[in-house]
């Protein structure tokens, strides 16, 4: 039960990145490769914030957001959005760049040591039904929710969010009925940005803070988005939790997997899944028009 | 008729390979070891090439194929006492097949998801590596310097009477490795063979209806390239004289694709150029900057610039320019009517 509750954890975590996956891949077909990258980027900067700025943990945390959402906004205007036209793989490599550069970027500004990274919530454990569950893990739990529930909130009862949906599901009959469709897009990558951010804000303090921090957890949110469905917000959602519970009982139980080889059983859930059912368990069947 | 047509080809391969044959006896020890690994690099290009380049799918997994193939190399020395040279066909073999295994899940992957698979496969190689300990060494990988007698690392080898010091030799095993396999590449893709990938890469439905059977030609093209990939880290393994999990890692399998892309996807001066990026873009980011960080910084900047102002690399500009002086010419010859 310990274990379900600590994989339900980080499963969330895995769930918001994977959602920031499924965002920009239902709005613009692309899979971001730098979306971890990103991630990374963003917790540097909160990081920093609290330890050379002397900011307490919640007003940096919305203070990243704010920054995350911006440069997200401006990597789609800058450089997403000259390569979109043409073959689906100029932007993958454009992606692939990004990766590149942000990664030598993080290691250029701020070195490639490991840092601790203060948790906002005490890491000691309470007791649930003769559960003994750490804190951490609920409050990790908790923000990633909330954060669902008001990316869910916008898409459903706001106009942006209806403009956003509009943009997504027809660009040109968006056009049409005045959508500004291509605004629509960077604001999504913005809050792709967003989400990794909080992925990677409430990855770092149990993980610590490196350059690569969120290499591993992007094959995790891969593979959670392909197990939901790469176009289905909700399946990304439970396909992270579904993913982050079974790894962790899989590690826990299962000798010959250990710590050491939930990585490629991750890649086996992506492998399997796109073999066996590639829409994933929420997703629709892909129709080619030749 | 058909002479005529290869016959450009031959006399730039004969060029190249006399200019390669000489380069050693103008550069430094030194330099001859950056250049070895430059032509190590280009044996993955190739192969690379024929997947990305000529059949259309993308592979950000290679430097696992790479791994496939320094690690048949290292255990086939360490275990078994085979000479260096001779492991470099098993391992191409080995990760050929492996690439062919592979090929067959991914005949119904495309495009964006066969990067995402291939990445992935990029990202756990190391942890696979390192949980079969007793086959791979583990984490602390496996040394080939305890056996001199196999690898030309402390002695000088002989081969027509010229003695060859390590790096020397390095650099006609990688470079001869790298003409050979472009000759192979050049013959199988001059064909038939070569249309049937070309049909894929334009159209998987046109080239089906075409009577081009996907499954045989997509597992084909990922054995071939797969096997290009076993030689390089056949190459690399014995270039180092050591493997271990952090040889190959995922950013291995990044520059591959980068050094395709600034090839243009395409010729062999393309892939030359790609080669020599991957190998000398960390030397010449240094004179920028100290920090680690900083060749990563340049090759991002590289890529995503190049997808600005020339989406089909650097052969692709040579390809314009000639297309463009070519029309030049048209005009001339219409305006001369």
């Amino acid at each position: 039960m310990q274990q379900v509750v600590a994989g339900l954890a980080s499963g969330s975590i895995y769930a918001s990145l994977a959602l920031a996956l499924v965002l920009i891949h239902r709005a613009t077909g692309v899979i971001n490769f730098a979306q971890g990258e990103m991630a990374t980027l963003s917790t540097y900067v909160a990081w920093s914030l609290m330890t050379n700025h002397g900011w307490s943990y919640w007003p940096a945390f919305v203070a990243t957001l704010a920054i995350s959402f911006l440069g997200g906004a401006v990597v789609h205007q800058g450089i997403i959005r000259p390569n979109e036209k043409g073959s689906v793989l100029r932007v993958v490599i454009v992606t692939i760049g990004l990766l590149l550069f942000i990664n030598g970027l993080i290691i250029l500004i701020w070195g490639g040591e490991i840092r601790a990274m203060e948790s906002p919530f005490p890491t000691r454990t309470i007791e649930i039904a003769g559960v003994a569950i750490s804190i951490q893990d609920i409050g990790t739990i908790g923000v990633v929710l909330a954060t669902v529930v008001a990316l869910w909130l916008l898409f459903q009862y706001t106009k942006i969010g209806l403009a956003m949906r509009a943009a997504a599901v027809n660009p040109t009959e968006a056009r049409l009925v005045g959508v500004r469709v291509t605004w629509m897009l960077t604001f999504g990558w913005g809050l792709a940005a967003v989400l990794g951010a909080v992925a990677g804000m409430l990855a770092a303090p149990s993980l610590f803070l490196d350059p690569n921090l969120m290499a591993a957890l992007l094959i995790y949110a891969f593979a959670s988005a392909v197990l939901g469905g790469i176009d289905s917000p909700i399946g990304a959602v439970v396909g992270g939790l579904i993913l982050g519970v079974g790894l962790n009982l899989i590690g826990t139980y299962v000798d010959f997997v250990g710590a050491d080889l939930r990585l490629p059983v991750a890649l086996a859930v992506i492998l399997i899944v796109l073999l066996v059912k590639p829409s994933g368990i929420f997703g629709r069947s892909e129709v080619r028009r030749v | 008729m058909r002479l005529g047509r290869a016959a450009a080809p031959i006399i730039a391969f004969v060029v190249l390979g006399v200019v390669v044959a000489v380069v050693p006896s103008f550069v430094s020890a030194f330099r001859a070891q950056q250049l070895a690994y430059v032509g190590i690099y280009l044996v993955a290009l190739i192969g690379l090439n024929v997947l990305t380049g000529y059949t259309g799918q993308i592979s950000l997994g290679h430097g696992a194929f790479m791994a496939v193939g320094g690690y048949t190399t290292a255990i086939l020395m360490s275990d078994h006492g085979v000479k260096d040279v001779w492991t470099i066909p098993l391992a191409a073999l080995v990760a050929g097949v492996g690439g062919f295994l592979f090929g067959i899940p991914a005949l119904r992957l495309s495009g964006l998801y066969l990067a995402l698979a291939t990445f992935a496969i990029a990202v756990s190689m190391p942890a696979v590596i390192k949980r079969f300990e007793s086959f791979t060494g583990g984490g602390s990988g496996i040394n080939l310097f305890g056996t001199p007698e196999l690898t030309a690392s402390l002695t000088p080898v002989t081969i027509l009477g010229q003695e060859l010091v390590f790096n020397d030799w390095l650099y006609y095993l990688s470079w001869t490795v790298a003409l050979i396999g472009y000759v192979i590449a050049w013959l199988l893709l001059r064909g038939r063979t070569g249309r049937a990938f070309r049909a894929v890469r334009d159209s998987e439905t046109a080239a089906q209806s075409s009577g081009v059977s996907l499954p045989r030609y997509k597992t084909l093209a990922f054995g071939v390239s797969a096997a290009y990939a076993g030689a390089a880290g056949s190459l690399f393994a014995i270039a180092t004289t050591f493997v271990n999990p952090d040889t190959f890692p995922i950013a291995l399998s990044i520059l591959l694709l980068v050094g395709v892309v600034v090839g243009g996807l395409g010729s062999l001066v393309g892939l030359i150029a790609g080669a020599v990026f991957i190998q000398f873009l960390p030397i010449w980011s240094q004179e920028i900057s100290q920090s680690p960080g900083a060749p990563s910084v340049v090759s991002g900047l590289v890529l995503i610039a190049l997808m600005f102002v020339l989406p089909m690399g650097v052969a692709g500009l040579v390809g314009r320019l000639r297309l463009l002086t070519r029309r030049g010419y048209h005009r001339a010859d219409s305006q001369a009517d």
